[in-house]
């Protein structure tokens, strides 16, 4: 059948691809619901936000097309702007593979437990993400007056002395800080698919790794478990990118906005900042774009590299 | 199975595993076991210094001065209930309905088009929410829907990780079961509706617990403005803004907005596994 397409006239193909079309008028109904309210609220903004990325744009007057100005302006002219880039790369640096990486140990430690102690132990693993704006005890913990634990802890045991640290203003501690958190947040989506993705390797193949003279758990893993998982490990990278580039909600929370120093400012902060609070959409749409790229080049090397795995 | 793995595994190994699983599950759990310790303690020992992970002695008070303010405000609570339970099953509804119905003919049938479909919803599952927030704003604007609940339900129907997971599971559906049931002449919808959505029950439930949790979360400020329609998450921050005497009624806050996703969660447990073990992006 493809060969036969293969070898048609253009007018030939055309023909096919209307009647193609044609006979699946059911399944495009089907579609067709989801497709307009995707295109609408997903596809649609980010055209919209790249297209006024190359404008000036308060939403009080009509949009003015400026070229690159934005980019320009962003790129040599805000150091704002670049200081949360390297906030942003140090914590997607750090929080991406590390919480990637906790994400499928605690998974697979999880998988070697018994039945009534693993669906115990997901729960206790996955409830920082499931439970909304708990991380916001976090402020309580961190406090930086004697009402915070682990202020309060310091001096009962003669850690601290003097002044209080104060954790969540001082930009010595501020990123440190930032990162325990997002990290503790960060067993989401991709843990649960880790979680499940451990149950579809079939267990024959253990089973002949034994008889080819697999001798422990770690050679076991890297011979068996992760080759057979590959598609859980991708979709669990596009997570971790998504979420580790995307923080902003953790730092507004718990540092205060604009945080001292812009210690802990995020290129996501750095959109609010302009999209919501100064009313200069063309320019916001510029970081939006920006983020998106860095976001997609990222998630490209990370499927290069997941591809090589047992090959 | 269990000979198998006594095989790999080492006492050492398994002494290490556990502490490992000891130590940093005290870390995860911790700030959930001081939001539900918190949430009993009186005022006194809230403020107790040094500050006490575990409640001495657990009250209620902290429910009651809620349910207090509750009652005492200008919209009556029941309406932010009202508000937040209408907004997440109304969009969960809706979401799982228009997703299961893409999803299925772009798993089982490949029409023109559809390859290209999927690759595009595969590329949006990158998009954060703040990335999209202004230029949805902007459409809501044109469309006249700022400031009602539509600007909140609406785009949770597009949600794609929704749309994704249902239809990995559904590759999983043998075509032989579809192509029987057209045998018997059964119409496209009923074959939907009768045979796929049934068989792929726990992939709905993963989709809605994703969704439900979302939503019941959801603030909107950036979309609803009228106090009458605000939802239960942005009521009750407006409450915890009320500063140092609030801190015991914050607490029973936290605890209130946080349950609901978790008891949600406890009780599909097994089916999101059951879902994820067969989503797997296979090639």
């Amino acid at each position: 059948m493809e060969d036969a397409r293969k070898a048609m006239s253009f007018e030939e193909k055309r023909k096919w691809f209307i009647y193609d079309v044609k006979m699946s008028r059911t399944y495009y109904l089907f579609l067709l619901p989801y497709a307009l309210v995707f295109f609408t609220f997903m596809v649609l903004p980010v055209l919209i936000s790249i297209w006024y990325s190359f404008t000036y744009y308060n939403i009080l007057e009509p949009a003015r097309f400026v070229g690159l100005q934005n980019y320009i302006d962003l790129l040599l002219g805000d150091d704002v702007f670049l200081k949360s880039v390297t906030n942003t790369l140090l914590m997607a640096v750090i929080t991406g593979p590390v919480g990637y990486l906790m994400a499928f140990i605690f998974a697979w430690f999880i998988h070697g437990l018994p039945r009534f102690l693993r669906a115990f132990a997901v729960l206790v693993f996955y409830a920082p993400t499931i439970s909304g704006n708990v991380f916001m005890v976090w402020a309580l913990i961190f406090s930086g007056d004697q009402y915070g634990y682990i202020n309060a802890m310091g001096r009962n045991i003669g850690l601290i002395s003097g002044q209080p640290i104060y954790f969540l203003t001082n930009p010595d501690y501020m990123m440190t800080v930032i990162l325990i958190v997002i990290l503790w947040m960060s067993l989401g989506h991709g843990f649960l698919s880790f979680v499940a993705g451990l149950h579809t390797v079939d267990r024959s193949q253990y089973e002949a790794g034994y008889i080819d003279g697999i001798r422990n758990r770690w050679q076991e893993l890297w011979f068996i478990t992760l080759p057979n998982m590959k598609g859980m490990l991708l979709f669990g990278a596009v997570m971790a990118i998504t979420q580790s580039f995307g923080v902003a909600d953790v730092t507004r929370e718990l540092c205060g906005f604009p945080s001292t120093d812009y210690a802990v400012h995020t290129i996501v902060n750095h959109l609010v900042d302009y999209g919501t609070l100064r009313f200069d959409m063309g320019y916001a749409s510029a970081i939006a774009t920006m983020l998106f790229l860095m976001m997609v080049v990222c998630n490209k090397y990370i499927q290069k590299f997941i591809n090589r795995i047992g090959s | 199975m269990k000979s198998g793995l006594r095989q790999t595994r080492s006492l050492g190994g398994n002494i290490f595993v556990y502490l490992m699983l000891i130590i940093f599950g005290a870390f995860f759990a911790f700030p959930l076991i001081f939001t539900i310790n918190n949430a009993f303690k009186p005022l006194n020992e809230i403020f107790l210094f040094p500050p006490r992970l575990f409640v001495q002695q657990p009250v209620l008070s902290n429910f009651q001065d809620l349910f207090t303010i509750m009652s005492r405000s200008r919209i009556t609570f029941s309406r932010y209930i009202f508000n937040t339970v209408f907004v997440t099953a109304a969009g969960t509804f809706g979401h799982i309905i228009l997703a299961s119905m893409g999803a299925y003919v772009v798993s089982k049938y490949n029409f023109p088009g559809s390859r290209f479909f999927f690759k595009v919803v595969v590329v949006t599952l990158l998009f954060s929410p703040h990335v999209l927030q202004i230029p949805q704003f902007l459409i809501m604007r044109t469309l006249g829907w700022v400031d009602t609940f539509t600007a909140v339900i609406v785009p949770a129907f597009a949600m794609p990780i929704g749309f994704f997971l249902l239809k990995q599971f559904m590759d999983t559906v043998p075509m032989s079961l579809i192509e029987a049931a057209k045998v018997d002449g059964a119409k496209e919808l009923t074959i939907f509706w009768r045979i796929v959505m049934p068989t792929v029950k726990p992939a709905w439930l993963t989709v809605m617990v994703f969704s439900t949790q979302q939503l019941w979360n959801a603030r909107a400020a950036n979309f609803i403005f009228s106090e009458e329609l605000k939802t239960l998450p942005y009521a009750l921050s407006q409450i915890i803004g009320g500063g140092v005497q609030r801190a015991g009624v914050g607490a029973a806050v936290t605890l209130f907005i946080m349950i609901v996703p978790l008891v949600i969660f406890i009780g599909a447990q097994s089916n999101i596994i059951e879902t994820m073990a067969s989503s797997g992006i296979k090639e």
